[in-house]
């Protein structure tokens, strides 16, 4: 059907698939069409050697041995640090929290900030459509503490309603967590404004980049943004790891949160003191693999260049959207004007997830369900949708097998 | 109604299935079974009858009296409605002890046993434990009665 884009290379873009082992694989005896993006990204090859390389050769425990090889883990481990630091454009590694991801990264500021900083009467502002994880540890943190969650509403477009928005910051506001780029809808959030309108009231923000670092450089400096929250496995490493950025003045004001091995400088048992930033935070022995993995994607997108990256999944969200919206009965769930490479929709009136079911018959992976957004299904009025996220080794003949699978499930399923 | 019944129904069902070569055609059956499945009253399309924790949803009431086994049920999902067509074709009318036992193997035969997996989401492998466990009740009461 439709040649590869004028701008995009073909060459690079299958020079590109070559990298990533998984966009081979066959299901059902098709070849897969991996369009689950934005429920975790395929691993390229640079990573996966990264971290076979760092288990057959450099495995040790961090911060502990005097012995050569736990220093070789230790500089691999504190170099992936420095690396992610200057990747997100923080001013020092110590403002780099290591997680489990962006779910424990918002549980750790919700949890330690339930220490004194938030109290009774105390209002934390999101958005409608934030993903469970940046609602669940908030409705935790009011219950214990009897601080009230606002929730700005959107539009039926997939928006923020700024105004609505604007008037929920209050002199009660302690804090602004808000989703930067949707999962659910792939709004991209207005986020420098609202850090700058928080701010102009003292409050400090917290971006949700789950979704966000796929797609588009963030520089947690200049957006001057307060605690920001990513997860390795969305951004083509490894799963079980992940970031919180905090400014340190910020970070240094949160009590320790998990105890254990690591976060202490002494242990007695007539009272404990702390090991400085960033360890305060990272009781145990951590992921150090992910680590030094997701250091390795970091390269990789850096050698792929989001200049790249955003064309090619620009022009995939606009083929798509074209492409889906001339099909009978379908419809766009999330239309914002600025909206990252992830597509929603229902298809008349079939159930997502028989949809889903029918297309992964044909090798194509897409989502279907709530995708941990339930207020935001209920705001819209639907049980779910089908969701299609693409990255940028997707190409238009994969959106052109998705959208013929849809049309014959439109047949099966009418 | 014996072991026998069940194994000829599941049997039935094999042999119908295995006319289709192309997963589409057995897909577009399976829609077809659902569709003709008996259609479950409104009032117990309620969270009392829910099966949870699925992507689709699924009701299950059991149809009291009879002695053998007996549901009705329905879905949101034409898949999900025609697999819940399949198994109730199977289970309904046979002695509960049996169904309790049943391990429902036929469903590997005719390639749908994916659709059954716990992590599915789909409300299905729930569905066959709670058929199980009603029949179970009702093999232990029925066994009870015997006793009198
Ligand atoms: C917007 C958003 N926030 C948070 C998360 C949670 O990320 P993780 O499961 O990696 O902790 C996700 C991932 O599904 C997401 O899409």
């Amino acid at each position: 059907m439709a040649s590869e884009s004028g701008t995009i290379s073909a060459d690079r873009l299958s020079a590109i698939r070559a990298d990533f082992p998984t966009l081979s694989a066959t299901v059902h005896g098709e070849p897969l069409v991996y369009l689950d993006n934005a429920a975790t990204s395929q691993k390229p090859l640079a990573v996966i050697k990264r971290i076979e390389d760092y288990y057959r050769n450099e495995n040790a425990n961090v911060h502990r041995g005097v012995h050569s090889l736990s220093q070789i883990a230790t500089d691999a481990y504190e170099g992936a640090r420095e690396k992610i630091a200057e990747f997100i454009g923080a001013t020092s590694s110590r403002e780099v929290i290591f997680t489990k991801g962006t779910t424990e990264s918002v549980n750790l500021i919700a949890a330690t900030m339930g220490f004194g900083q938030i109290k009774e009467g105390d209002e934390i502002v999101v958005t409608e459509m934030e993903h469970h994880s940046n609602i669940v540890p908030w409705q935790l943190l009011c219950e214990r503490t009897g601080a009230r969650l606002r929730v700005a509403p959107i539009t039926e477009e997939g928006e923020l309603d700024y105004n609505e928005f604007q008037i929920l910051l209050n002199e009660r506001t302690r804090l602004v967590a808000v989703v930067h780029v949707s999962n659910s809808l792939g709004t991209i959030n207005p986020v420098r404004r609202i850090i700058s309108d928080a701010h102009g009231m003292g409050v400090p923000v917290l971006l949700d980049g789950a979704q966000a670092v796929p797609h588009m450089k963030v520089d947690v400096s200049a957006l001057d943004v307060d605690f920001y929250c990513l997860s390795s496995h969305k951004l083509f490493g490894p799963t079980g790891f992940g970031i919180l950025y905090g400014k340190e003045a910020l970070l240094e004001a949160l009590p320790p949160w998990q105890g254990g091995g690591d976060m202490i400088e002494e242990v007695d048992f007539s009272g404990t003191t702390f090991n400085e930033l960033p360890h305060r935070f990272e009781a145990g022995t951590p992921h150090i693999a992910g680590a030094i993995g997701f250091a390795a994607a970091l390269e990789y997108v850096e050698s792929i260049g989001y200049d790249w990256i955003h064309d090619q999944e620009n022009d995939l969200l606009h083929y798509a959207t074209s492409v889906l919206s001339g099909i009978d009965g379908l419809r766009i769930i999330g239309t914002a004007p600025k909206k990252a490479s992830v597509i929603s929709f229902l298809l008349g009136n079939a159930h997502p997830y028989d949809v889903g079911t029918v297309l992964d018959r044909m090798g194509i992976a897409v989502r279907t369900g709530h995708h941990c957004t339930q207020p935001l299904m209920k705001r819209l009025g639907v049980p779910g949708t089908v969701r299609a996220s693409f990255a940028f080794y997707n190409s238009r003949s994969e959106i052109d097998q998705l959208a013929a699978g849809l049309e014959r499930a439109a047949g099966m399923l009418g | 109604m014996s072991a026998q019944d069940l194994t000829t129904k599941a049997n039935e069902l094999v042999e119908e299935f295995a006319l289709f070569d192309d997963w589409m055609d057995r897909y577009q059956y399976l829609i077809d079974l659902g569709k003709e499945l008996e259609p479950l009253d409104e009032a117990f399309r309620t969270d009392d009858y829910r099966i949870h924790g699925c992507q689709s949803q699924v009701w299950l009431q059991p149809v009291p009296g009879t002695g053998t086994v007996s549901f009705k049920a329905d879905s949101d999902a034409q898949i999900t409605k025609g697999l819940i067509a399949i198994l109730l074709r199977v289970v309904n009318g046979q002695p509960p002890a049996l169904v309790a036992g049943t391990d429902l193997a036929f469903l590997d035969q005719i390639e749908l046993k994916e659709h059954l997996s716990p992590t599915r989401k789909n409300g299905l492998d729930s569905m066959i434990r709670q058929i199980r466990l009603y029949a179970g009740a009702l093999a232990a009461q029925s066994t009870r009665t015997d006793d009198n």
